[in-house]
């Protein structure tokens, strides 16, 4: 119990809820806006494996931090466009096209870094983000360290939570992205094409997860190594979920989720071998998979997702 | 330019589908090998005789097809049903750890003909527990078995790994983390001699013939078939929806269980973490190159392991990473996703 105490009692842990969040925030923005178009995008996992891995490769390749988070979100963005033109020009199953580009993602990813990167005894590393010193705010006691020493992508990512929830329902463009999601043949009546708004949200979605997985090379991490997504991707669909599809609480949600991450992994080395590892690793996929059930049945899933959406058919 | 359904579905189209998606697949692949600065033409040349240039070689590649087909039958038994099983890799190292503890705790004294029907149901059994998890969550619960079967791959995978560090750990294996083995009465017999070809080959081509009846030629099949494409549609027309889909996930996780059960009896002969290097997730691949036709699962299956196993010779004598294969295949399957949407629709200005 004590333990317990002097874990949340630790500046570390929160600094390390908002680092462990940032990806997730992240990947369920870019997943959720294309649920709410009504595109399921199973490809995060992959799209953030290589952006991750392009992202770093551009930095390691003498390019500057954000040129390394740009190149990761115009590869997010072309592969969000493969599975735009799959799934909306086509209509073909958007979960066998959303895993076949996580499939290739992923693998394209792991094929250019060897390719391209050397093989060495340790990775290489680049020079990650610095934390942002903050005037003020970074010199408070306990409230600074725990809160004011993230890197800028950090803060980025939760603005962009806000910004989205924003636009999604406060514009005249959110309301045709969220209407597109519920019912695309009413889009269409308006004089809106459904599908442009569909490919713009799938494509804009798909570069925020390839950012988030640059954020995990390029910030909490400084070298990229084959399979570190461990399944993120399919947390933030979970999150989505969780988060019935509104930015405002996938950020809460994604909070949430790091904090238990990060309570796992203190208490992990507070417990010292007791208890086998693995079990703490588990936890976080058994919580995503706990919180789905609790809040499936409640959340307001956009009635057209997953409906291909074809001219003059029903 | 507009697309129109076809009324009818050309045979020769489907049929001619898979083969148009891999040679696509393999010209754009052709662009990542040129980039690695090796001739394209050898370099499939070479994976062609890394894969079938030998007895070794051939045989190697067949061992390799049997996991690529038993997850690729579980995917497409669940596909068919849209009951989105993606959870075969777990399900995998579940029947494997199953079979290996079974072997070396339970029914290790138990002569072959016993026992290796047992391991294999053992095996079959620990992969249909766990795609009943998300199963009965999506029933109960109304979710979606994609995410949760998706994430059950990783619980499956660390619960082996917790077992080969602690109560399941092979003490005479100096420390290593790999599971008790499988006995000597427990492996699975060779097919050919001086070869790692063994009996689950035979199994797999087996199952896959009855698949192919049963979908096509039973109440089941019909029934599984109704309830992928209309839940609504089958639940009218008397199909119980909830029993079919429970069948459905009993034989697509038992598969899967069983792919991975028949690779530690007739492969590795114990379990470690890095006994699939993504079997259950190539199979989707599998299935969907098959169009979910059984007896197709075995001809995409081997196909994939002729990409593994070649590419693996190739890379070494060509400097091109092996990953090529995972590219390859991969890209086959979006691919197909394209050449199937053109056996149904056809374009028109």
């Amino acid at each position: 119990m004590t333990d317990i105490l002097a874990i949340l009692a630790s500046a570390g842990l929160w600094a390390a809820v908002l680092r462990i969040a940032t990806p997730l925030i992240l990947g369920t923005l870019g997943e959720l806006l294309c649920e709410r178009a009504g595109v399921l995008n199973l490809g995060i996992e992959g799209i953030m494996t290589f952006g991750a891995m392009i992202g770093w490769l551009a930095v390691f390749n003498g390019a500057d931090l954000w040129t390394g988070i740009l190149v990761a979100a115009l590869s997010g963005a072309a592969f969000g466009l493969v599975h735009a033109l799959l799934t909306v020009t086509l209509g073909v199953s958007q979960h066998v096209s959303g895993l076949g580009i996580t499939l290739f993602a992923s693998s394209f990813a792991y094929y250019l870094f060897r390719l391209l990167v050397p093989v060495a005894g340790t990775p290489p590393k680049i020079l990650p983000f610095q934390p942002l010193q903050i005037p003020v705010l970074s010199d408070l006691p306990f409230i600074g360290p725990a809160l004011f020493t993230q890197t800028a992508p950090t803060y980025l990512s939760i603005a962009l939570a806000l910004l989205l929830g924003w636009v999604l329902f406060r514009t005249p463009l959110g309301l045709a992205i969220r209407m597109t999601g519920e019912n695309p043949h009413a889009v269409e009546a308006q004089g809106i094409s459904p599908v442009l708004v569909r490919y713009g949200a799938v494509t804009a979605g798909s570069a925020l997860m390839a950012v988030g997985g640059a954020f995990l090379t390029l910030s909490a991490f400084d070298s990229f190594i084959p399979t570190m997504v461990q399944g993120r991707g399919w947390v933030c669909i979970a999150l989505v979920v969780f988060a019935s599809w509104r930015p405002g609480l996938a950020l809460l949600g994604a909070l949430l989720f790091a904090f238990f991450d990060a309570f796992q992994l203190r208490l992990q080395t507070a417990l010292g071998g007791q208890v086998p590892y693995q079990l703490f690793l588990m936890l976080p996929y058994l919580l995503s998979i706990a919180a789905l059930a609790v809040t499936a049945r409640r959340a307001r899933v956009p009635q057209a997702l997953m409906q291909p959406y074809r001219r003059g058919e029903r | 330019m507009r697309f129109e359904r076809r009324v009818h579905r050309p045979a020769a189209l489907v049929l001619a589908a898979p083969v148009i998606a891999v040679a696509a697949a393999l010209a754009l692949s052709g662009v990542l090998i040129a980039l690695a600065g090796a001739p394209v033409l050898e370099a499939y040349g070479r994976i062609l005789t890394g894969a079938f240039g030998s007895r070794l070689a051939a045989t190697e590649t067949l061992t390799r097809a049997v996991p690529l087909i038993l997850t690729g039958l579980a995917a497409a038994t669940a596909f068919r049903a849209r009951l989105w099983n993606i959870g075969a890799e777990g399900q995998l190292y579940l029947g494997a750890m199953a079979a290996a503890a079974a072997s070396s705790l339970l029914f290790g004294s138990l002569p072959p003909a016993l026992q290796i029907p047992l391991l294999l149901v053992t095996g079959a059994l620990a992969g249909m527990v766990l795609l009943l998890v998300p199963l009965w969550l999506r029933l109960r619960f109304a979710v979606a078995e994609v995410v949760t079967t998706l994430l059950l791959n990783f619980v499956a995978i660390l619960f082996v790994s917790m077992l080969i560090d602690t109560a399941l750990k092979d003490p005479m294996a100096f420390g290593w983390p790999q599971s008790l083995p499988v006995t000597e009465s427990g492996t699975l017999p060779k097919l050919i001699p001086r070869s790692r070809l063994h009996v689950g080959l035979a199994i797999a081509l087996a199952l896959a013939v009855v698949l192919a009846f049963v979908q096509a030629r039973t109440v089941f099949g019909t029934r599984a078939r109704a309830a992928g494409l209309s839940p609504a549609g089958a639940v009218f027309a008397g199909v119980p929806l909830g029993r079919t889909l429970m069948q459905v996930a009993l034989i697509s996780g038992g598969l899967a269980g069983l792919a991975g059960a028949i690779e530690v009896m007739g492969v590795t002969g114990y379990v470690t973490t890095s006994l699939s290097p993504g079997y259950g997730y190539f199979g989707i691949v599998v299935a969907m190159l098959a169009n979910l036709n059984p007896l197709g699962v075995v001809a995409a299956a081997l196909f994939s392991a002729t990409m593994f196993v070649g590419a693996d010779a190739m890379g070494r004598t060509l400097g091109v990473p092996s990953y090529i294969a995972d590219v390859t295949v991969a890209l086959s399957l979006l691919a197909m996703l394209v050449a199937l949407f053109f056996t149904q629709y056809r374009v028109r200005r």
